[in-house]
């Protein structure tokens, strides 16, 4: 309503005194109008940046000032420098925790997206069913913890209905959760069992806005499927799957309720992922200040990660029209 | 337009003003001058505090207790984040694996007036709740001991008397006649004991003993009362002990005998066992084992277990010629923040009363601290048709027993963080068992702070 109230600069009078006198007036309207919009505006910023300051800039500028402190949440912080960075850099739990959270993300984002895509062409070339739609996206309804407690109980090694299949059948039951190098890849997989519709989702929406056309035009051209998927679906396809990849690579990082319901960090250490070990030293030991430490270096890991995936996969660009 | 966005204003501002003084209403957790708080996690102790607390109403008219009973996992998370935002409860039921981050911090109330004596409670149970400064900072409330549970069909198919398995002994070279009855009450999966020629230990249908994991840094129902029964502690100190002493070696010939026991077939392995799926009663419920080391806290569930028959018998006698059991008592704290401390302490005295304790112990879930509190709870089980001799016979024999506490030391979740992951590597991984001097080295460091 304000917005077609106020002219736009080139619909205001073009000549004749009577419109140039007219001129300062509406400019005046203008102005009290746009202020009203300002406010307006900010009016409906505000909740969304109240948010934002409160939930995540505040957090993060105190997590950082935390990471220079010793801090038990009770009694006040006490700054230390850079004694907290230099316990990480020489804490052994950190590096294998790190070093097992990019495991668990290697696996669960190589299959997961790769799955997904399948999926979502599938989806695209095959049938526009909306029923098959909601199917895929089932298990993305349950929640994490839910589903890790599911996953935990179906794959027990002594008493898991899928160890009993698999022992019935011949085989030696597979310590699923309970195994050093067994368990991140299970994780892992349990989470693409329960994310990888909704991945493909959001790939299948990406798929959409491929012109038609185009498959037409390969198949006049004789191309196959397979031609037409590496050729167009792909390349058309890029920018989408790029932000999917960054969105998932983040989530993926911030693995935590399935190793807390699943396994709790163990077998010794083989699952404590970087979130699990955080938030360990943080609510179990009062370890804030180390933890908040811990945070920064998650944060600069992602930062990077997420400006890398941008730079190499030009999400920002388009390769349509 | 203006008119409008101040309404707007206006209307948000006091939208958020009611939301946050919602917010600090519910924050409040109910605590007034006439209303106690009072959160425990055991959801089978429930009725029994309620009844508990209607006896404190009646002799305190106008005095109100609100219990709110959390997980137990849910309730260490919220009880923190309480003490964070001010929402503890006035009172709440204290571990000692907690005690001492709690000391610390200084979230907890001293209770010194409310004269709690030693000689009102079971041995040692009392003396625990003083803190380094020397101030008390619980009142008793119940106790437990470990004993083993057996699958007595089992045990009978096995030959096995009750006699028999109440005159165990075992020492960390042969494992004496305990490794004896457990490795004869393992079955392959053709059907041979496990001290029989041609026994398969990597295709185990029953195992002797279950298993509950690497039992963390205190063992409680895994190798305590063997590395006890050895003559083991676990600090220089019986309280507020300055250095941990898992770099024993009798302490590290226990542990290697006892995970040995995996190694043998006889105890399931690391990988059997999942602390939210598969724990040593689930194990037994499931006829997977024939006995396991569990707490008081589990008679009422094994009693559940439809079929087994599950008894319980003493802990077998080690070296030093002794039985021994961790004796774990709870206690109530009042938190230092509470609005109502006359009241919280009111109520706390209440609970430590044998009037509370004799009320609780009639319901038959849990070993309250007083003696008679203690025998109303024995009488009561044994109306349910259980015997709980091997739970309070330690507690009462000390020729034969030792009871010792649960590790009292600064830092305990520091330990327990260590710890785990060490005994984990020691079952499940191989690794040596003395690995444990440097994580031993690493916590001495940090309680040295």
């Amino acid at each position: 309503m304000t917005i077609a109230s106020s002219s736009p600069p080139s619909r205001l009078p073009v000549g004749g005194a009577a419109k140039a006198r007219s001129k300062p007036r509406t400019r005046r309207t203008d102005v009290g109008e746009n202020r009203g919009d300002g406010r307006l505006a900010a009016l409906f910023i505000a909740p969304a940046l109240l948010g934002f300051v409160v939930f995540l800039l505040w957090p993060t500028l105190r997590g950082i000032y935390l990471s220079f402190t010793r801090f038990n949440l009770l009694t006040p912080a006490e700054w230390v420098g850079l004694d907290n960075y230099v316990r990480m850099v020489h804490d052994p739990i950190f590096w294998s925790s790190l070093k097992v959270t990019v495991e668990y993300v290697v696996i669960n984002i190589g299959v997961q997206t790769v799955a997904a895509l399948a999926i979502a062409v599938l989806l695209q070339r095959l049938t526009q069913s909306a029923m098959l739609r909601g199917i895929v996206l089932t298990p993305y309804l349950m929640s994490n913890v839910v589903a890790g407690l599911v996953w935990l109980w179906i794959l027990d090694t002594q008493l898991g209905i899928g160890n009993e299949i698999i022992s019935a059948v011949g085989v030696d039951r597979i310590p699923f959760l309970a195994d050093e190098t067994w368990a991140i890849p299970t994780i892992a997989l349990i989470n693409v069992w329960r994310h990888v519709g909704y991945t493909a989702l959001l790939l299948f929406a990406g798929l959409q806005a491929i012109p038609g056309d185009m498959y037409e035009a390969a198949r006049v051209d004789g191309a196959s499927e397979w031609r037409m998927f590496w050729r167009i679906t792909m390349p058309l396809l890029r920018p989408v799957l790029a932000v999917v990849l960054i969105m998932t690579v983040i989530g993926s990082f911030q693995v935590f309720d399935t190793v807390a319901v699943t396994t709790a960090g163990g077998p010794a250490n083989a699952t404590n992922v970087l979130q699990y070990y955080i938030y360990g030293s943080a609510f179990g030991r009062f370890q804030f200040g180390y933890a908040s430490a811990m945070s920064v270096a998650l944060l600069v890991v992602l930062s990077a990660i997420t400006v890398l995936q941008y730079r190499l996969t030009r999400a920002g660009r388009t390769d349509l029209g | 337009m203006r008119i409008r966005l101040r309404t707007l204003v206006a209307a948000s501002g006091a939208l958020a003003l009611s939301l946050v003084s919602g917010c600090a209403q519910g924050g409040a957790a109910g605590s007034s001058a006439h209303t106690v708080t009072y959160w425990l996690w055991d959801a089978n102790q429930l009725p029994a505090y309620q009844a508990c607390a209607k006896g404190l109403e009646k002799e305190n008219p106008g005095l109100n207790v609100k219990i709110t009973q959390l997980g137990w996992s849910d309730y260490w998370t919220k009880l923190t984040a309480g003490f964070i935002a001010g929402t503890q409860p006035d009172v709440f039921t204290d571990h000692i694996q907690n005690f001492g981050q709690y000391a610390d911090l200084k979230v907890l109330e001293p209770l010194d007036d409310l004269g709690i004596k030693d000689t009102d409670y079971q041995p040692g149970l009392a003396a625990n709740w003083v803190g380094k400064d020397g101030h008390r900072y619980g009142a008793p409330k119940d106790w437990d001991t470990v004993a083993l549970f057996y699958n007595s069909k089992m045990t009978k198919a096995a030959g096995l008397t009750a006699e028999q398995l109440n005159s165990l002994s075992w020492n960390p070279k042969d494992g004496g006649t305990f490794e004896k009855a457990v490795a004869h009450l393992t079955i392959d999966r053709n059907g041979k004991r496990g001290d029989e020629p041609g026994f398969d230990k990597n295709n185990v249908k029953v195992y002797g003993l279950a298993s509950n994991g690497g039992g963390f840094g205190d063992g409680q129902t895994q190798w305590s009362n063997f590395a006890a029964s050895a003559g083991w502690s676990y600090l220089d100190k019986p309280r507020w002990g300055t250095k941990y002493q898992y770099d024993s070696k009798t302490f590290q010939s226990v542990v290697q005998w006892y995970f040995g026991l995996a190694k043998k077939g006889y105890m399931p392995p690391l990988s059997d066992y999942n602390v939210q799926s598969n724990q040593a009663n689930t194990q037994v419920a499931a006829g997977k084992a024939a006995t396991a080391f569990d707490g008081a806290w589990m008679i009422s569930t094994y009693a559940g277990f439809k079929g087994r028959d599950i008894k319980t018998a003493l802990t077998p006698v080690g070296p030093t010629g002794k039985r021994a059991t961790m004796m774990n008592g709870l206690a109530d704290s009042v938190t230092k923040a509470s609005k109502n401390k006359a009241g919280a302490k009111k109520w706390v005295a209440y609970l430590a009363s044998d009037a509370c304790q004799k009320v609780v112990g009639r319901y038959g879930v849990v070993f309250p601290a007083t003696k008679a509190g203690t025998e109303a709870a024995v009488a009561a089980y044994r109306k349910k048709g259980i015997d709980v001799s091997s739970f309070t016979k330690p507690v009462a024999d000390k020729k034969d027993f030792r009871t010792f506490s649960y590790p009292i030391a600064s830092y305990s979740a520091d330990m327990t963080a260590l710890m785990q992951p060490a005994m984990e590597d020691i079952y499940g991984n191989g690794k040596p068992v003395s690995s444990l001097d440097e994580t031993n080295e690493q916590i001495n460091l940090i309680l040295s702070q």
